[in-house]
């Protein structure tokens, strides 16, 4: 089934369409209904003043001195029966599962190649594709450890899954955050409702990251690989490094000797077993990768390749939550676990096949147009609310390489009730859950709610204005 | 613990502490300032104050020999372009704990992060040179709250006592440099004169070392010059004094000793001896001045060899 375009009402979290109060939302609208505006708007500068002391900021590059930004937090929270995130839940398990089974076999057998699912073009023209990973057996057979799966609800409230991230998904410290910050602020809610607990988050990171360890390693030492303070996300490297009790480490900490990777410390070198890494491919081994990165280990990919050292996410994950992978992402189910998909994807034309580029050049007023490599909601348009000029002008960009964009319909992303200037009123939401793969797959309830605070506006990224919410999934 | 995290901490601990250190010396310095004295001209006690604070050179090269109360303040306290003002101080020891935030308790990081937005948001507003003593008061208060953060929050792993060395090297240096101020501008104030034992400099720079109600409980002696630097540098039990300070840097690096450190806990060693043996009448020509500035040095001597043995700085040879 479509979607809805934008011309439909947008499915509401809260309220359905003649104004009833959701099930899971009735506890929470009823309190709501009784909260003064001064009271929340107070709760709100309290929230603020928190975040600004403990230094839940990113970094924005070229200001220092504690210029950080916040990203804005909305006190009203979303909420998730447990119906709706055991059903959720289900499909992204399947989902990951056949996404990390397609990046092993795309760096071994390649089976899905030989079936005819995806053209050899598609992987081996694609930047994404790591040559340096063929033939490398990594422990568990696992690539993405962590993935981040970007879905939005539309039309009656179906989930679609937007965007899988599963190279350095980020986000999760917000989402731990949030709810510490919602428990502050009205610890009552929480006893009027049975809200899934969260917190545990960076033990089952943790457990997780030992899970795949190199084999024989009885105590594995982990660390978490930072580029530095500098980044826009070192809040949260800082934040689950801590959370978890390992090292933050940057490149210049770790060297390799012996085939061995070591960090520098005040007692000698100590052998590092799990790094989690929160640097791109590219700038991780400058012998191997970009040979100008200082962010990262020299020889440390040759470590990897003896099969001395875990690295998490693997390398070359990216061939797998590339734009122009994700319309397969249903066949990979289809073919590595023979189940049908129980999440969908938004219906998504491929530019590179001559059909779908003249339907979107037809109908570029309605449909989104997004740069296959594009990240953080740059280089994309939004047809119903661009300009004229803009959309000539994608249309240019589009015509001089059709390879290098999809086009999707635009989604009635589903609304929230959100605490913005004017009161509590409806704004677009999307949800990031994160999803654990080790020896088995977990999945902490709930994940990160992200809302676009502009009215109207359906761009949620933190760099283009957009907040986060706390997320609950209520229990049975 | 990561040599990285670990140079971090230690400056955590040098950066707090060198701002405590420098608003105490302030303290002292501003009040005499606003005291008829007789031979001496305000400008001459700034102009020891920076040449003993090393700040001499950076100072005469923005403003020359133009030692006015409020622009010493000013460079001292807040501005922007001394690395080593009060104000960048508390910045660079917000950076360090930043740095490894992940290492030390979420309270302390919070705790020196906090002091670094109130300082920015308060300077010039509400801080400034013609409200220095609100300032100096602030910043103390501030440091006392860190100090019991760090107490009642730190594991005592490693890090713990990187940043007690840092603390105390740089206590240490501080309050040495502080003595020799003191002694400086007694030695102007009284060229050329019988010398008259004016207390009441003696008394400030104890108060402003937290230590004057302290003097009067352990010393039956008068407030004079010498006493003041016996009492500063030997006594064991007074928290700002030299030998304390030498003996929690040799107690703290010697939980931390690893194989090449054997050289520089010797040194800590004869730093920590040298003060606890000795006494006014052991020294030698130099006297006490001799003495202060031969601890900076060794101070100096045990930074840059702590450096080389756990933080992996590469010394040139």
């Amino acid at each position: 089934m479509e979607p809805a375009a934008i011309t439909v009402a947008p499915f509401d979290e809260m309220y359905t369409a003649d104004g009833q109060v959701r099930l899971p939302y009735s506890v929470y609208s009823d309190w709501l209904i009784r909260e003064p505006e001064d009271a929340l708007r107070q709760k709100r500068a309290e929230a603020d003043s928190h975040f600004h002391r403990v230094g839940i900021t990113f970094a924005v590059y070229g200001e220092q001195d504690g210029n950080e930004r916040l990203i804005p937090f909305d006190i009203v929270p979303r909420i998730l029966s447990a119906d709706e995130w055991r059903k959720l839940a289900a499909g992204l398990r399947q989902r990951v599962q056949a996404l990390n089974a397609f990046v092993a076999d795309i760096y071994h057998g390649q089976d899905i190649l030989r079936a005819g699912v995806l053209g050899p073009a598609q992987i081996f023209c694609n930047d994404q594709y790591r040559p340096e990973m063929q033939g490398l057996d990594v422990p568990g057979g696992i690539y993405a450890h962590i993935a981040g799966i970007d879905v939005v609800r539309a039309g009656q409230g179906e989930f679609y899954v937007l965007e899988d991230n599963l190279r350095v998904p980020s986000g999760v410290s917000y989402m731990l955050e949030d709810r510490k910050m919602m428990m502050r602020l009205f610890p009552e809610l929480f006893a009027l409702n049975r809200v899934a607990p969260v917190e545990h988050y960076p033990d089952r990171l943790l457990e997780n990251l030992a899970s795949v360890a190199p084999a024989g390693v009885a105590a594995p030492v982990v660390v978490v690989l930072t580029p530095g303070a500098h980044n826009s996300a070192y809040f949260e490297h800082a934040f689950l490094a801590q959370q978890m009790g390992v090292e933050l480490v940057e490149g210049q900490d770790l060297f390799v000797r012996g085939g061995f990777v070591y960090m520098r410390t005040t007692q000698g070198p100590q052998r590092v077993d799990v790094i989690y890494r929160r640097i791109d491919d590219d700038f991780l081994d400058p012998l191997v990768f970009r040979s100008d990165s200082a962010l990262g280990v020299p020889g440390l990919m040759s470590a990897y390749r003896a099969g001395r050292v875990t690295i998490a996410n693997a390398i070359g994950t990216g061939i797998a939550d590339d734009k122009s992978i994700y319309p397969y992402v249903p066949d990979m189910v289809r073919f590595y676990l023979g189940e049908e998909p129980l999440l969908s994807n938004v219906p998504t034309r491929i530019l590179r096949q001559p059909d779908d580029l003249a339907y979107t050049l037809a109908h570029l007023d309605e449909l989104v147009v997004k740069e296959v490599h594009g990240a953080g909601g740059y280089g994309m348009l939004v047809g119903p609310t661009a300009s004229h000029a803009e959309r000539e002008d994608f249309r240019l960009r589009i015509l001089a390489a059709p390879e290098k964009y999809i086009a999707q319909p635009t989604l009635a992303l589903s609304s929230c009730p959100t605490f913005v200037e004017e009161g509590v009123a409806p704004r677009h939401i999307d949800l990031r859950p994160f999803v654990l793969s080790g020896k088995e797959i977990t999945i902490v309830p709930g994940g990160l709610t992200r809302v676009a605070l502009r009215a109207g506006s359906l761009v949620v990224n933190s760099s283009q204005g957009g907040g986060t919410k706390d997320t609950w999934v209520l229990e049975d | 613990m990561l040599s990285r995290t670990a140079d971090h901490v230690y400056w955590l601990g040098r950066y707090a502490e060198r701002a405590e250190n420098l608003a105490r010396t302030l303290d002292v310095q501003y009040r005499l300032s606003l005291l008829p004295r007789k031979s001496t001209s305000e400008g001459v006690g700034w102009g020891l104050t920076l040449s003993t604070l090393n700040f001499a050179d950076r100072y005469a090269t923005r403003f020359g020999e133009d030692y006015e109360t409020h622009r010493v303040i000013e460079f001292l306290a807040f501005d922007r372009e001394n690395p080593s003002s009060i104000l960048n101080c508390l910045r660079a020891a917000r950076e360090n704990a930043r740095a490894v935030r992940g290492s030390i308790s979420s309270e302390m990081w919070e705790t020196f992060n906090a002091t670094w937005l109130e300082a920015r948001s308060n300077a010039p507003s509400r801080f400034s040179a013609r409200n220095v003593a609100e300032f100096v008061e602030w910043v103390k208060y501030r440091a006392h709250l860190a100090r019991g953060v760090v107490l009642g929050s730190m594991l005592r792993d490693e890090g713990y006592h990187f940043m007690q060395m840092g603390t105390f090297l740089e206590r240490a240096d501080g309050v040495a440099r502080l003595l020799r101020i003191r002694l400086a501008c007694e030695a102007t104030d009284n060229a050329g004169e019988p010398v008259t034992h004016d207390y009441l400099p003696w008394t400030v720079l104890l108060r402003a070392l937290s230590a004057y109600e302290i003097f009067r409980r352990v010393s039956r002696d008068r407030v004079t010059p010498m006493h003041v630097v016996e009492f500063a540098a030997f006594r064991p039990d007074v928290p700002r004094s030299l030998l304390r300070s030498a003996e929690l840097v040799f107690d703290n690096l010697a939980a931390v000793a690893n194989t090449q450190s054997g050289e520089t806990q010797r040194r800590a060693g004869v730093l920590h001896s040298m003060l606890r043996f000795g006494t006014l009448a052991t020294l030698g020509a130099g006297g006490a001045e001799a003495l202060l500035q031969d601890v900076s040095e060794r101070v100096w001597d045990l930074n840059d060899r702590i450096g080389r043995d756990f933080l992996g700085h590469v010394v040139p040879t």
